[in-house]
């Protein structure tokens, strides 16, 4: 159509300026820390142009417990309880992994049982099950669907409900103790651990048919907030975040600690099915697989412990703890796979300078490190937020946010 | 590529002032690079096709203590190519004063990981990062006094803002 009425022009061009003027007013929207979709104690400060965010600010440590000023004060068995406090959802994982490098330290690693070996993997995969249904779960709800919330809880209960069998705690269970454990597992655990199995393979089906596979849903979450490969790494992503972006990096086996080399399971990527690789689809489907993953070692593992490593009437899984808890002078930073990521701790230990009676120092064994850095996964999880938000409508910054699947317990530590 | 070789490669680079000194025993050995030289450092070990380190794995500002008078930071470097990690220190003397922070130059330019964990190591330990975007504390109120994560660091005040501190 070719309109040459200059005074329908001129109207046009006011009409267009109005509109244009209106729409460039940014406004500042506060979001969290009490909000229901920010998973926690999280604040974003958001920069809107209208529906568009401009730019994310997010603000953390509403939940800050001091984590590492307290493993500066503490023994390393007594920090234990402090690093299930970090990603409360995986307790386990944390503990195995602190476990892990101060028996390093220490030098016992080749030290342990395999049968205790096997029960640490055991725990820390069901403890990840059930840190990815929560992750599944509530991002449904994020998105608006409710029921695969009430399905993972339903599902999680029975996880929980094992591993307070197994520790007298259901979240926070400082189970897994340096040089062995708390308790050996209870008797009947195995058989009650491979009828959950069996029960849960029919319902993770049932889930994927509700969610995975659901229209909306993959409306929602394919090709929003895509995260290319090489972001994520300069980022630090790890874990879902970066294995959803089509990298095959798992920790479990790439470094092949504890006995993970012994154990057969896939390293589920990112493929772009329903978009762009590095979707919110991809990483939400990354954790649907690490579930089915897990599920082939819980049960490996329970097939070992009910045939050769079987439990016996003289097996004290504390028979190995060391009395003293003194490594040598050292520094060392240890990796492992938490239910989010690559989650580190990196060990600084010094002699204690200490003065005797005639006032000469001396240098004393201590089993208190002399510095403790924690680098959770969540923590560089969630800084790539601003980056791969710009943009987009703020519905899908939520999309954006469950996707990420962070534990503010871990990020403010 | 092993401890020596990355060593070779950086003093080829850079000449031998680059390195102040190592710590080849331990778990992990360590590279002692010269503070003011770190961010090129990264740079070039991180784009080399020869080492690839384009995962920081984690950064940890440290305090040495009381006596020692003398802050540092540790990198941790992993390579996803190689499936390598290394370790890079580096720490100069600065007085407690804390009026005076020791600063380092920041490495947020090479990999943006960088950029939390130098807020988090500003905040708990006083080191101030040169170059770093948005330098603001992380974790901790806006208004709070003192780095808690030094080795001299203790309350001063008996209340916080009308909260008795036991």
């Amino acid at each position: 159509m070719n309109i040459t009425n200059s005074k329908y022009e001129e109207a046009l061009e006011r009409y267009t300026k109005k509109i244009a003027e209106a729409s460039t007013e940014e406004m500042v929207l506060n979001m969290g820390p009490q909000h229901p979709s920010t998973h926690g104690v999280l604040r974003l400060e958001l920069i809107t142009d209208g529906e568009i965010v401009k730019e994310v600010i997010p603000h953390i440590g509403y939940l800050h417990r001091c984590f590492e000023k307290h493993a500066e004060s503490l023994t390393y068995q007594q920090t234990i309880p402090f690093t299930d406090r970090m990603d409360y959802l995986a307790s386990m994982n944390n503990s195995h992994i602190w476990v892990m490098g101060v028996e390093k330290m220490l030098g016992i690693e080749k030290e342990i049982p395999k049968r205790i070996e096997y029960i640490r993997v055991l725990v820390c995969e069901l403890n990840r099950i059930a840190s990815h249904l929560i992750a599944i779960g509530t991002y449904g709800i994020d998105i608006g669907a409710f029921t695969p919330f009430l399905w993972c809880f339903r599902d999680r209960e029975h996880i929980m409900g094992m591993l307070e069998w197994a520790s007298g705690s259901r979240m926070l269970y400082n189970y897994i103790w340096v040089g062995g454990l708390f308790y050996d597992l209870p008797v009947g655990f195995e058989e009650r651990c491979r009828e959950f199995v069996e029960y849960f393979k029919p319902k993770l089906h049932e889930l994927n048919g509700l969610l995975t596979e659901n229209q909306i849903f993959i409306q929602r979450t394919a090709n929003v907030g895509v995260l290319p490969m090489d972001v994520a790494i300069n980022y630090g992503c790890s874990g879902p975040m970066l294995r959803g972006s089509g990298l095959k990096w798992d920790l479990r086996r790439i470094d092949g600690y504890s006995i993970y080399p012994e154990l057969d399971f896939e390293v589920p990527v990112g493929k772009g099915e329903m978009g762009t690789v590095g979707d919110c689809w991809d990483r939400y489907k990354v954790r649907v697989d690490e579930i089915e993953q897990s599920l082939r070692i819980v049960e490996q593992c329970l097939d070992r412990l009910q045939k050769e490593l079987k439990r016996t009437p003289d097996f004290d899984p504390r028979a190995k703890l060391p009395k003293k808890l003194t490594p040598k002078p050292q520094d060392y930073y240890v990796r492992g796979e938490g239910a989010k990521g690559e989650l580190g701790f990196y060990f600084i230990h010094q002699k204690k300078k200490e003065f005797d009676k005639e006032g000469n120092i001396r240098l004393m064994d201590t089993e208190i490190p002399f510095r403790v850095k924690s680098r959770g996964p969540s923590f560089c999880n969630l800084s790539v937020l601003p980056a791969i938000s710009k943009g987009v409508m703020i519905a899908d910054l939520i999309a954006i946010i469950g996707s990420i699947d962070f534990v503010l317990g871990e990020v403010d530590r | 590529m092993s401890f020596e070789d990355i060593k070779a490669l950086l003093i080829n680079k850079f000449g031998e002032d680059v390195i102040v000194g190592e710590e080849p025993g331990g778990l992990q050995p360590a590279l002692l690079i010269a503070h003011e030289r770190i961010v090129e450092v990264c740079l070039e070990l991180r784009d080399n096709p020869k080492t690839y380190f384009d995962f920081l794995s984690c950064l940890s500002g440290v305090d040495y203590g009381v006596d020692e008078k003398r802050f540092g930071v540790v990198y941790h470097l992993a390579s996803i190519p190689y499936q390598t990690q290394f370790t890079l220190k580096i720490s100069k003397e600065n007085n407690r004063d804390l009026g005076e922070l020791p600063s380092f130059p920041s490495i947020t330019s090479v990999y943006h990981a960088a950029d939390w964990h130098e807020r988090e190591a500003f905040e708990m330990e006083g080191i101030f990062f040169e170059g770093h975007p948005d330098l603001r504390r992380l974790l901790l109120p806006d208004d709070w006094d003192g780095y808690p994560l030094r080795k001299d660091y203790t309350t001063v005040d008996k209340y916080y803002k009308g909260i008795k501190i036991d």
